[in-house]
C-alpha cells in the first residue's frame, strides 16, 4: 500500500496515458469513412461553434452597415468601371460562347456525358481546427441545410476542399492542403493526370506525374472528376516548381487559386448533374450584333407614316416589333425588296444584321430591337441583295424588317396587304433536294 | 532570487474558481480554432496549452494537472479531423509535468515562466510527433529551428496568458 501511495500520482499518469494510448490505437484501426461522429466531437462542435457563429455573425453585420450606409463613397467610380467591364467581357462572352457551341458539338459527336454544377449553397466559414496538423475549417450549414459528407468545396476563385463531417448546422471541410486530402487533377494544356494532396508544411503537391514528362511553371492545374467529388474542370491553382523526385515521379509544386488561409465566404456543391452533350441551337450571338447595339437609331417619324406614300416611309403596323416581316411584299409579289446600304433602320423589325443576303436570320424569332441595318442586307426572298433593283427613293427603309414596308410602298401595294405570310414561306424553305445522279438500273 | 526552493521555505497553491476552471479553457479552445482565419500567423501559437501549463503550475497538483492537460487536449482533438487523443495525451504529459515542476520551481517570476514554457512547448510537440508518427501514421517533418522559434514566440506570450491568469487565481 505504501508503494501505491508513493507512486499514486505516477501510476495515474500511467493509466491515463494508457486509455488515451488504446483509444487512440482503436480509432486508428477503426478508420473508415463509414465511421460515425463521435459524442464527444458533436459535443465539443456544439459548444465551440456557437460563439464562432455569433461572433463572425456580429462581425458580418457591422462590416455590412458600414459598407452599404457609410462606405459609399467610390461607387459612382467603381459602377463605371464595372459597366466598362460588363461591356468587355461581353464580347469575350461571345468568343467563348462560340467555343463551347464547338465543343458541344464535338461532345455531341463523340457521346460525351458532362459533369455540371447545377446547385451550390452558399456558407460561411466560421472557424477552424486550430491545429497546423488538421487543416480543416468550419462552416455554418449543416445537416439541417442539406449538407452531406463529400460534397465539394469552392469559392470563385477555385477548389477549397470538400466536406468531411457533418453536424446538425455546422459542417467540418477538409482543405486541399490538408495531408490526408486528395484530389484528382489534371494540367490544363499537357493533360496529364496526377493526385493532387498537401503536405505536412501546408503546401500542395500534385503527385504521381511521371519524370519524363514536361511541365511548365506557371501551368493551371484543374480538377479531373476522376475523385468522383470534384466536376472536371474546376480550377484548382498553378503550377509553382517543378523539379524531380525521389523515385519515377515528378515533384510539382502547386499553389492554389483560392487563398486557403483567408476564407470567408465557400459554396457547397449540393449537386451535380450528369447529361449527353447536345449542341447548342438557340443560335449563338455574334460580336456584330452586340456592337450594332451600341450604334445611334433614328427615332421614328410618325409624320412620316401619315403619308403613306412617301417613297422609304413606314407602313403602319411595319414598325410593330415584330410585325415587319410578316409584312413583306418582297418575298410573295415577287417585287424586289430594296437594298441600299448606309441606311439605319428607322423602326424596329426582325433583324437581319448578318452579312448574309439570305432569308434565314428574319423567321429565328429574333428580339425586335432597333439595329443597323448591315450593308447589302437584303429582304428575305433569299436573292442576293445585289441582284435586287433599288426602288428610287427607298433611301431610308432597308434591311428585312423595313425594307419589307418599304418594298411595299414602292411598287404602291399597301404595306398590310402585300404578304400574306410571306417570310415564313420564306423562312421554310424546303431544302433543294440534291441532284441525285442517274442511277442506271440496267443489269450488268 | 532563488529560481528553486529549499524545503524551508513554503510553497504557494492556488486554486481557480469553477467558471474560471471551465470558461477559461473553453476560451482558449475557441480563440485557437478563431483567430488564426483572421490572424493566420496565429497558427503557429497553442493557447490551450499556455492554460495548460498555466493552470497546472498554480496549482501544483500533479493530478489536477494531468486531468486538467487531458481534458483541454482531447477537447482541442475533438474540433480536428484527427484521431481524439493526439493533443490529449502531449497535454496530459505536459500538465503533470508542469505541475510536478512547478513544486520544486519558482514559478511567480516572468523569467521562470519564460524558460518553462519554451521546455514544455517542445516536450510537448515531441510527444505529440511521436504519437503522430509513430502511432496515427501521419507524414510529419521535425524542424528544430521551427520548433525553438514557435516555442519563444509561445513564452513571450505565456507570459501574458500568465499574468491575465494570475488575476483569477487565489490562495488556498
Amino acid at each position: 500500500m505504501d508503494v501505491l501511495g508513493r507512486y499514486r500520482n505516477l501510476i495515474v499518469l500511467v493509466g491515463v496515458l494508457f486509455a488515451q494510448v488504446l483509444g487512440l490505437a482503436v480509432q486508428v484501426k477503426r478508420t473508415t469513412d463509414s465511421e460515425p461522429t463521435r459524442l464527444i466531437r458533436v459535443w465539443a462542435v456544439g459548444t465551440v461553434t456557437p460563439l464562432e457563429k455569433a461572433l463572425v455573425w456580429t462581425q458580418t453585420t457591422s462590416r455590412n452597415i458600414w459598407h452599404n450606409y457609410f462606405y459609399l463613397r467610390g461607387v459612382r467610380a467603381e459602377n463605371r468601371s464595372l459597366k466598362a467591364q460588363i461591356e468587355r467581357m461581353s464580347l469575350e462572352q461571345v468568343r467563348i460562347s462560340q467555343d463551347a457551341d464547338q465543343a458541344r458539338r464535338l461532345q455531341a459527336l463523340l457521346a460525351f456525358k458532362e459533369q455540371f454544377i447545377s446547385k451550390t449553397m452558399a456558407a460561411q466559414v466560421i472557424g477552424s481546427s486550430g491545429s497546423e496538423l488538421s487543416r480543416s475549417v468550419y462552416i455554418d450549414k449543416g445537416e439541417h441545410d442539406g449538407i452531406k459528407p463529400d460534397m465539394a468545396v469552392i469559392t470563385a476563385d477555385g477548389v477549397v476542399g470538400k466536406v468531411l463531417r457533418v453536424y446538425g448546422s455546422t459542417s467540418l471541410v477538409l482543405l486541399i492542403d490538408d495531408q490526408t486530402s486528395g484530389v484528382g487533377a489534371l494540367l490544363d494544356k499537357t493533360r496529364l493526370q496526377g493526385i493532387l494532396r498537401g503536405t505536412p508544411s501546408g503546401e500542395v503537391m500534385l503527385e504521381k506525374v511521371m519524370s519524363d514528362e514536361t511541365v511548365p511553371a506557371g501551368e493551371l492545374v484543374l480538377t479531373s472528376g476522376g475523385d468522383g467529388i470534384f466536376p472536371k474542370g474546376l480550377l484548382v491553382g498553378r503550377v509553382t516548381k517543378v523539379s524531380p523526385g525521389s523515385e519515377l515521379f515528378l515533384n510539382i509544386r502547386v499553389r492554389p487559386a483560392a487563398d486557403l488561409s483567408r476564407l470567408e465566404e465557400v459554396l457547397v456543391v449540393t449537386k451535380i448533374d450528369e447529361r449527353q452533350a447536345e449542341p447548342d441551337r438557340t443560335g449563338a450571338t455574334r460580336a456584330i450584333d452586340i456592337l450594332a447595339e451600341r450604334l445611334p437609331t433614328v427615332p421614328p417619324k410618325p409624320e412620316t407614316a401619315e403619308k403613306g406614300a412617301t417613297p422609304g416611309a413606314v407602313a403602319p403596323g411595319a414598325g410593330a416589333p415584330g410585325a415587319g416581316a410578316p409584312k413583306t411584299g418582297a418575298t410573295t409579289t415577287g417585287v424586289p425588296a430594296t437594298a441600299t446600304p448606309k441606311t439605319v433602320a428607322p423602326t424596329t423589325g426582325p433583324t437581319t444584321t448578318g452579312a448574309r443576303a439570305t432569308a434565314a436570320p428574319t423567321t429565328t424569332g429574333s428580339p425586335a430591337k432597333p439595329k443597323a441595318a448591315p450593308p447589302a442586307a437584303s429582304a428575305s426572298s433569299g436573292v442576293p441583295a445585289a441582284k435586287k433593283t433599288a426602288s428610287p427613293g427607298s433611301s431610308s427603309g432597308t434591311g428585312s424588317g423595313t425594307s419589307l414596308a418599304t418594298s411595299a410602298t414602292a411598287t404602291g401595294t399597301p404595306a398590310v396587304k402585300a404578304a400574306p405570310k410571306p417570310v415564313k414561306a420564306a423562312a421554310q424553305t424546303q431544302p433543294q433536294p440534291k441532284p441525285q445522279p442517274a442511277v442506271q438500273d440496267s443489269p450488268h | 532570487m532563488a529560481i528553486t526552493y529549499t524545503s524551508g521555505e513554503q510553497v504557494e497553491v492556488y486554486r481557480f474558481s469553477l467558471p474560471a476552471t471551465i470558461l477559461i479553457p473553453l476560451i482558449a479552445v475557441f480563440l485557437q480554432a478563431w483567430l488564426p482565419l483572421r490572424f493566420h500567423f496565429f497558427t503557429i501559437f497553442d493557447l490551450p496549452l499556455l492554460v495548460v501549463i498555466g493552470f497546472a503550475t498554480a496549482r501544483r497538483n500533479p493530478l489536477a494537472g494531468l486531468v486538467t492537460g487531458g481534458l483541454i487536449g482531447i477537447l482541442q482533438d475533438a474540433l480536428t479531423h484527427q484521431p481524439i487523443g493526439l493533443y490529449g495525451i502531449s497535454k496530459t504529459v505536459v500538465g503533470f509535468g508542469a505541475s510536478s515542476l512547478g513544486i520544486k520551481l519558482d514559478v511567480e517570476n516572468a523569467g521562470a515562466r519564460f524558460l518553462l514554457t519554451i521546455f514544455f512547448y517542445v516536450v510537448h510537440e515531441v510527444v505529440y510527433f511521436m504519437i503522430a508518427r509513430g502511432l496515427v501514421g501521419l507524414r510529419m517533418a521535425w524542424s528544430w529551428p521551427h520548433e525553438l522559434l514557435s516555442g519563444v514566440a509561445n513564452a513571450l506570450l505565456g507570459v501574458l496568458v500568465f499574468m491575465l491568469l494570475d488575476r483569477v487565481k487565489h490562495r488556498t
